[in-house]
């Protein structure tokens, strides 16, 4: 990958950041939803063992769904004034577009899960053992990046379409089934949840690896095409 | 052009359209709305494809390759393809790095667009519309584009707003950059322009 694609990719996602910084959108809006999802799944199930036992999926629907608000939020940037258009107009890489959006979404997507895997430690019970802690973060780049690559790829296909605020979410959810499974496989053993061994995780985090990888490759050839009207 | 056809949705936007423009003119295109004259600009900016006839723009020929056109040309419609969040410095300085221009090039282009001094610390959604606009010009002289292809440029402005948008547009003209201008405000742009053109039903009917 040449220097320039990657020198320009590098100021798109610090341009993203900057702007996420400016409106505090992830920090006021994003998370405040994620941690009411969080609140509401531990309502619904009550406490005690159910709750635990679930918590590693849980704590992944409400990332998901998270994901698409981020995701949403990294286009709506785009589009208010017409900057794709004119990113697009002045032939700015498509690959360095899908490398820096997807590279900022995937920083802001880590801060939220970070902060959602706390909240599953205090609301839901669960305890990150010693021997999994590197499963765990493993598991949770992971699959961000694949997250990351997936709402990037369908935020470009749904920018500027009619009936985008609905379209997304109909786009992402199926594709998104393999992570959710991976990344709950992949913490419920690190976390020990049910006496699953640490070693029992590992191959879901190949499945979540080989996951990120096709959808990055498939998007970065492809969203040259996807963004163009 | 040579009786140039593009095809939007299947029906015919221009018809067999004839049009030269000379190195650094300044041509405003005129017409009346439906006429086809957004879609001239955009096949210029290489958007649209040229279905039938033949069209050069810089050299390039845009029944092949249009990509190639593509940084050399500044396209200005409704929007100005700003972020909001940032401000005018940020903005212009994301331009700046991401086509490579020198903090030189980048503080003449601020300078000319009058956006120098206090402005440039102002976000995008704190400016007036003409400031707005004059901020989209400037991200048009940072990618040192060859042709401004303008699309109702004035629209939305107070008269300050209009002449300070004039005065940039002179000034990009003077310094070589080929101009085309559509607009139904023809009293202001006329005075702008060079030569004018009237696009009905998808070809010139008029040139003066």
């Amino acid at each position: 990958m040449s220097a320039g694609r990657l020198r320009a990719a590098r100021r798109i996602a610090v341009k993203d950041l900057l702007v996420e910084r400016r409106s505090r959108v992830l920090v006021n809006q994003v998370l405040p939803f994620s941690g009411l999802v969080m609140v509401v799944f531990a309502f619904a199930l009550g406490t005690g063992g159910v709750l635990e036992r679930a918590a590693p999926g849980l704590m992944w629907l409400a990332v998901l769904f998270s994901t698409l608000i981020t995701v949403q939020r990294s286009f709506a940037i785009e589009t208010a004034d017409g900057a794709l258009e004119s990113l697009r107009v002045a032939g700015i890489d498509p690959v360095a577009l899908f490398l820096g959006k997807a590279a900022a979404l995937a920083v802001e997507l880590i801060a939220l899960i970070t902060v959602l895997l706390g909240l599953a430690v205090v609301l839901y019970g669960a305890e990150p053992r010693a021997e999994g802690v590197v499963l765990l973060v493993t598991t949770a780049i992971s699959a961000t990046c694949g997250l990351a690559a997936l709402g990037t790829i369908y935020g470009g296909l749904a920018a500027g379409g009619p009936g985008r605020e609905t379209l997304l979410p109909l786009l992402i959810l199926p594709v998104a089934a393999p992570v959710l499974i991976g990344a709950t496989r992949g913490v419920e053993a690190a976390l020990g949840t049910d006496r699953t061994a640490v070693s029992e995780g590992w191959p879901w985090v190949g499945l979540l690896t080989v996951f990120a990888v096709a959808v990055g490759v498939s998007g970065a050839l492809a969203f040259g095409t996807l963004i163009e009207d | 052009m040579n009786g140039v056809i593009a095809l939007l949705g299947g029906f015919p936007a221009l018809s067999g359209l004839d049009l030269t423009v000379a190195h650094g003119e300044v041509v405003l295109v005129a017409g009346p709305n439906g006429a086809g004259k957004t879609t001239l600009l955009n096949v210029c900016g290489g958007l649209v494809p040229v279905a039938r006839g033949s069209a050069h723009v810089l050299g390039v020929d845009l029944t092949g390759d249009r990509a190639a056109l593509r940084h050399r040309v500044g396209l200005l419609g409704h929007r100005n393809g700003l972020y909001g969040d940032l401000t005018v410095s940020e903005n212009l300085t994301f331009w700046s790095d991401l086509v490579g221009a020198t903090p030189e090039e980048t503080a003449r282009s601020v300078e000319a667009a009058g956006l120098a001094g206090r402005l440039a610390d102002v976000k995008v959604t704190a400016l007036s519309a003409g400031q707005r606009r004059r901020t989209a010009l400037a991200v048009l002289l940072i990618r040192r584009a060859e042709l401004w292809l303008l699309d109702e440029p004035h629209a939305g402005l107070d008269p300050d707003g209009r002449g300070e948008l004039d005065a940039l547009i002179r000034l990009a003209a003077t310094s070589g950059v080929t101009v085309m201008l559509a607009s139904h405000d023809l009293d202001r742009s006329r005075d702008l322009a060079d030569r004018e053109i009237t696009v009905v039903g998808g070809a010139v009917v008029e040139a003066a």
